[in-house]
Order: C-alpha cells, then sequence, then structure tokens
C-alpha cells in the first residue's frame, strides 16, 4: 500500500494586505501517495507556489493541517522544519538557485555536507546523481558557464542527490526552450519511475502538464479539480 | 561549525576581486594601526630614554627651592651637599648641576639664558662635559661653553665664536665675561638646547661667589644612600620627572588614535557595505541555503564568520607585507616629516617603532571584534526575510 506523503485538510493561507487579508489557499484537501507524478495548475496566482512552500516547509499555513511525511508542517520549529527539508524535500526552482560559486560538483554536494554524509560518500553519491542526469563532464564548471538546460539538470542532481521523498518543482521549464524542457522534464520522469520518488509541480506549462499523471487545478486558492488525465506522455 | 566556515571560505574566495579588495583595505587598516601605535609607542621609548641620558638620569635631587619653570627661584634655589658627596661629585659619579639666570650678547643682540654650570667629570648624562676642560696651554680669559645646535643656530653662533656673558652675582652685583663656545652638540633633548648655555660648574660657582653649591644632581641609579645629605634636597623619581614627556606622548596618542580610528571606520564601511550589499545581491541564495536545510539562525552565523574569514584574511595578507614592512621600520626607523625638537617634545627625528605582542594581538581583536560586528548586523536583517520570497530574488 503506497505511503501517504502529503496531507492538507482544510488548508487556509491568508497573507495581510493594508488592513484586511488576501486568502490565497482557501480551504484545501489533498492526498498525495508515495511515487507520484502530480502538478498543481492554474493561472498566476492561484495558490500554486503558495501551496508548494508550505508544504515544502518554507513558510506556514494560517489555518488547517499540513501533513508532510506525517509532521504537521504549522507545528514544526524552525529547526524542525530545516532538518524535514534538509532530509526529505528537494526543491528545484524556475531560477535553478545553484550556489554561484560553486562548481557543479559542489553544488550536487552541498545537500550531503548539511547532512553530514563521508567525504566516500559523497563522492559516490555525486557522481551517480551526475550520471542521473548526464552532467559528468561538466562537475567542475561554474554555474554561469552551463546553458539553462544545464543549469536546471544540476539543480535535479541538487534534489535528488539525498534520495528525498518528496521532490517540490516550482516552474521548472519557465525558463527553458521546447528541447531543454523535454530533456528535463524526461530526467525527472525516469528518476520518479526508477528510485519512487515522489513529484509534485506547480505548473502552468503545457509541456509539464503533458507528464504529469494526476493534475490538481487550483483557481483562486481552491481546488477546482483534481484527476487524472486520460492521455500523458507516460501513459 | 566547521561546515559553516568552509562554505564561508569557499563563498569569499568565489567572489574573487570583491574580496580581495575589501581584504586589502582591511590589511592595510591592519598595518596602519599597527604601524601608527608603535611609532607612537617608539617616540615614547625613545623620548624618555633619551631624556634619562641627556637630562635626568635616574632621578634628581633638586634644591627646595627650585622650580625649573620658574626662573625667579633659581637665586634662591642652591645649597652645599656633603663633603661625601662633593668627593663623589668630583670623581664623576653624580652629575651636580648650577642653575643661575644670564644674558648674552651674540652678534650684537640680547639673549635671555639659563646658566647651567655641570662637574666637568661627570659620567651621568650624555652632555659632552670633557670639552668644557680647558687644556692649561690655551692662553685665553674666555669661559668656555657648549651648547645644543639648536640654541647655537637661533644665536647664528659656531664652534670659536666669543660673545659676552652678563649675569648677577649673589650680592646682585652685575659683572660681566666673554664666553667661547667650544663645543655645538646635537641632542635629541631640547630641554638641554633650547635657551641653554652650559659652562664647568666650578666656574659658575666662582662667577656666582657661591663656592660649592649646586641647584640639582642627577644620579646614575636607583641606589642613592649617601645622597641623604639635607633638608635642603628633595628627591624626585624618575616616574616624576618623565611625567610631563608622559602626558605629551598620551596626548599625541589620543590624536593618532583618531586617525586610526578613520581607518578602521573605513575598513569596516568596506565590509558593512559588501555584507549590505549581499542582502540584495545573495537573496536568492540565502533563500536556496533555507531551501536547502539552513535554519534563518544558520545563515546568520554563516554570513558573520565570512565577516570574520574577512578578518583571517586580511590578517594573513597583513602578514605577508605588513611583516617585512614593519620590520623594515623597526630595523631602520622613521623620519620624522618636521623637526620635532620644534614641539618641544624629546625624541629623535628619526623614530624607531616598538611592536609589542599585545599590540599585534590587541589589533587583531579590535579588528576581528568589528568585522564580526559589522557582519552580523546586516546578517540580522537576512534572517529576517521571507525565505519563500527570496527565492524569487525579492526582497519582503
Amino acid at each position: 500500500m503506497p505511503e501517504t506523503i502529503i496531507q492538507v485538510d482544510n488548508l487556509i493561507k491568508q497573507f495581510p494586505v493594508g488592513k484586511g487579508f488576501f486568502t490565497a489557499l482557501d480551504n484545501i484537501c489533498l492526498r498525495i501517495e508515495s511515487g507520484e507524478f502530480a502538478g498543481l495548475i492554474g493561472p498566476s496566482g492561484s495558490g500554486k507556489t503558495t501551496l508548494l512552500n508550505i508544504l515544502g516547509s518554507l513558510d506556514s499555513p494560517s489555518s488547517g493541517e499540513a501533513l508532510v511525511l506525517n509532521k504537521s508542517i504549522g507545528k514544526l520549529g524552525a529547526k524542525e522544519a530545516a532538518d524535514l527539508r534538509k532530509e526529505a524535500i528537494g526543491f528545484i526552482f524556475q531560477t535553478y538557485n545553484l550556489l554561484p560559486v560553486h562548481t557543479v560538483y559542489e553544488n550536487v554536494e552541498f545537500p550531503l555536507l548539511l547532512l553530514k554524509r563521508t567525504k566516500k560518500e559523497r563522492n559516490l553519491q555525486v557522481e551517480e546523481a551526475l550520471e542521473w542526469v548526464g552532467l559528468q563532464s561538466k562537475r567542475n564548471s561554474r554555474p554561469n558557464e552551463l546553458s539553462g538546460g544545464e543549469s536546471q539538470r544540476v539543480a535535479i542532481a541538487r534534489a535528488m542527490v539525498k534520495r528525498p521523498k518528496l521532490v517540490l518543482a516550482d516552474e521548472p521549464t519557465a525558463n527553458l526552450d521546447a528541447k531543454n524542457s523535454f530533456h528535463v522534464l524526461d530526467t525527472m520522469k525516469e528518476l520518479n519511475e526508477r528510485l519512487g520518488v515522489t513529484f509534485l509541480f506547480a505548473t502552468h506549462d503545457d509541456k509539464v502538464i503533458q507528464y504529469l499523471r494526476r493534475i490538481i487545478e487550483l483557481n483562486d486558492g481552491q481546488i477546482a479539480r483534481d484527476y487524472t488525465p486520460e492521455k500523458n506522455i507516460q501513459s | 561549525m566547521k561546515l559553516a566556515i568552509y562554505i564561508a571560505f569557499k563563498n569569499l574566495l568565489g567572489a574573487g576581486l570583491r574580496t580581495w579588495i575589501n581584504v586589502l583595505v582591511l590589511s592595510f587598516s591592519f598595518v596602519a594601526i599597527i604601524w601608527i601605535k608603535g611609532i607612537m609607542l617608539g617616540w615614547d621609548h625613545q623620548a624618555k630614554s633619551q631624556l634619562i641620558e641627556w637630562e635626568i638620569g635616574h632621578g634628581q635631587y633638586w634644591h627646595t627651592n627650585y622650580d625649573p619653570n620658574d626662573s625667579f627661584t633659581w637665586d634662591d634655589s642652591h645649597a652645599s651637599p656633603s663633603d661625601t658627596l662633593i668627593n663623589a661629585i668630583r670623581e664623576g659619579r653624580y652629575a651636580a648641576i648650577f642653575v643661575a639666570q644670564g644674558v648674552i650678547y651674540p652678534e650684537g643682540r640680547m639673549v635671555p639664558v639659563c646658566l647651567k654650570g655641570i662637574n666637568t667629570t661627570q659620567q651621568v648624562l650624555k652632555l659632552p662635559t670633557s670639552f668644557l676642560i680647558r687644556e692649561e696651554n690655551i692662553q685665553s680669559s674666555a669661559i668656555p661653553v657648549m651648547m645644543g645646535a639648536y640654541m647655537a643656530n637661533a644665536c647664528q653662533l659656531k664652534e670659536g665664536d666669543q660673545f659676552l656673558v652678563r649675569w648677577r652675582d649673589m650680592d646682585g652685583v652685575f659683572d660681566a665675561r666673554e664666553m667661547e663656545l667650544v663645543k655645538v652638540f646635537a641632542t635629541p633633548v631640547p630641554t638641554v638646547d633650547a635657551g641653554q648655555i652650559w659652562l664647568d660648574c666650578s666656574r659658575l660657582q666662582n662667577m656666582m661667589g657661591l663656592n660649592n653649591e649646586i641647584t640639582l644632581l642627577s644620579i646614575p641609579s636607583y641606589e642613592s644612600n649617601e645622597l641623604l645629605f639635607s633638608n635642603e634636597f628633595q628627591f624626585k623619581s624618575i616616574e616624576f620627572l618623565l611625567s610631563d614627556i608622559e602626558k605629551m606622548v598620551q596626548m599625541k596618542s589620543k590624536g593618532q588614535s583618531v586617525f586610526y580610528l578613520v581607518l578602521l571606520v573605513l575598513a569596516m564601511l568596506a565590509i558593512f557595505d559588501t555584507q549590505v550589499l549581499s542582502v540584495f545581491k545573495r537573496r536568492r541564495e540565502i533563500g536556496t541555503y533555507i531551501a536547502l536545510g539552513y535554519t534563518r539562525s544558520e545563515v546568520v552565523r554563516l554570513f558573520t564568520i565570512e565577516g570574520g574569514v574577512y578578518a583571517l584574511l586580511a590578517s594573513a595578507l597583513a602578514l605577508v607585507y605588513g611583516y617585512p614592512f614593519l620590520l623594515w621600520q623597526y630595523r631602520n626607523g622613521f623620519k620624522m616629516p618636521v623637526d620635532v625638537a620644534e614641539f618641544g617634545i624629546a625624541g629623535s627625528n628619526h623614530i624607531y617603532p616598538l611592536f609589542s605582542l599585545a599590540l599585534i594581538l590587541g589589533t587583531f581583536l579590535l579588528i576581528a571584534f568589528t568585522t564580526l560586528l559589522v557582519s552580523y548586523l546586516p546578517a540580522r536583517k537576512i534572517a529576517a526575510l521571507n525565505p519563500a520570497e527570496t527565492l524569487k530574488g525579492r526582497l519582503s
């Protein structure tokens, strides 16, 4: 039986605006099982990224419950939230967010340094992750020497190197051309299938949507539809 | 912590030129502060040792009425020491000085002077008193005298010149004689130079009609048992005699402190500016650290450590060029841009700086502390940023 990775019940997120509040997420209920390749889609301002940030423990809910790997995000202290991100969650961002002064190898190695893995372990895992994304030859390059597609593949390797249970990808293809987008998506799909890692996207890119096995459509902070597409690239 | 130090080093070294400019500025402050303080220490040390060598010995006995700053007291500031002491003075074990007022007329000008008689055999002070001994084969009625180069220059006199001196003896009667300048000596101590004429003590005593009387006595060491000659003389310790120069150097040190504080503030501004810029330029990176598993306090720590690494790198760089420079200064000294005697301060125009371990460590700690502080303050600002926003490169 698949493990529940994410369980969201009656989640509300509000931001103060002037004297009032703007409700970004309104009574969200959601369950994501391990191994899913799901995506939050919807127009800008629909709450996709806000939900993703809360699930990534970068933000906290105003009310309701968001359980990630059985940990209630709203109740986590700063250290516990950091530990959750460090150990179990990988992030992929639209703007890659690679550390600029580190090489490709060092960027991928970084999460393992935080986990205090030995040098030997780190070396093995980094080489493996670079192999997954096909960037062994770029291990000594700096981020400013990489193309957009290569940078995003480094970000994928960095997110995957610690074998997280959950990868949160926020608009991962928004800065990529079609060719690189498909390359990156193929890589993520392959890792999802090979390693069983759960992927949750926030996107409005049709190229990503083609790959999703589950689509959660958000509109004005509410789930408008939650469905499995009849036809996608994976089927 | 080890990881944070590693990352901080990595970040700074990876930042390239920006880091090295800051490190250079900081290291310059580091070396400049040590150098300035070293010069002050060296000046202090030199001024004191030269005063000891040229004027005060290791303490003085003053006649109770004697006030070096009030010439009206001098007429009544003399007494005769014991016979034992007179013998010791003749043997040159002490420098006995008789002080009187006079007026000289070099080149037709009138110059009030302080006449100082000193035993020519003395070995306590560096004054070249042996020049005052008139060789027997020289037939001259002029009194042999010597003066410092500053005084000779002011009076436009040179060795061999003769001039008239006028004084009042113990009975208040004016008398006058020719004097011959037999020696012009160079001294770093203006208080034995400006306005002073040195002659044989016994000659001055004769001129004044006060045989064997002296005004003050400089001693060669702290052993002064035989000097308990009478209630008419008071012992003045070396600390007392150096107190003026001590105050002068302290005052100068404060002035110099302003200069090096400005230097330090400039260096700190550079670091502060860099770290504040980091908040804006590196906000996405900060968000990434948090997304990868850093807490906010760990980010603050990382940026603070980066500041500490600046101090370390600056110290290392300062060692590279500062050590040879300071060593060269220590050996060769620093030529003062102006004649220090013009300030009335004892000290050679060539100052040899002194660098103590306490000075170097103190400066390092001062720089390290202030660097950490100016790194911590913007880092606190970082900690307040919303990571979800910083990940997108926004400031919330």
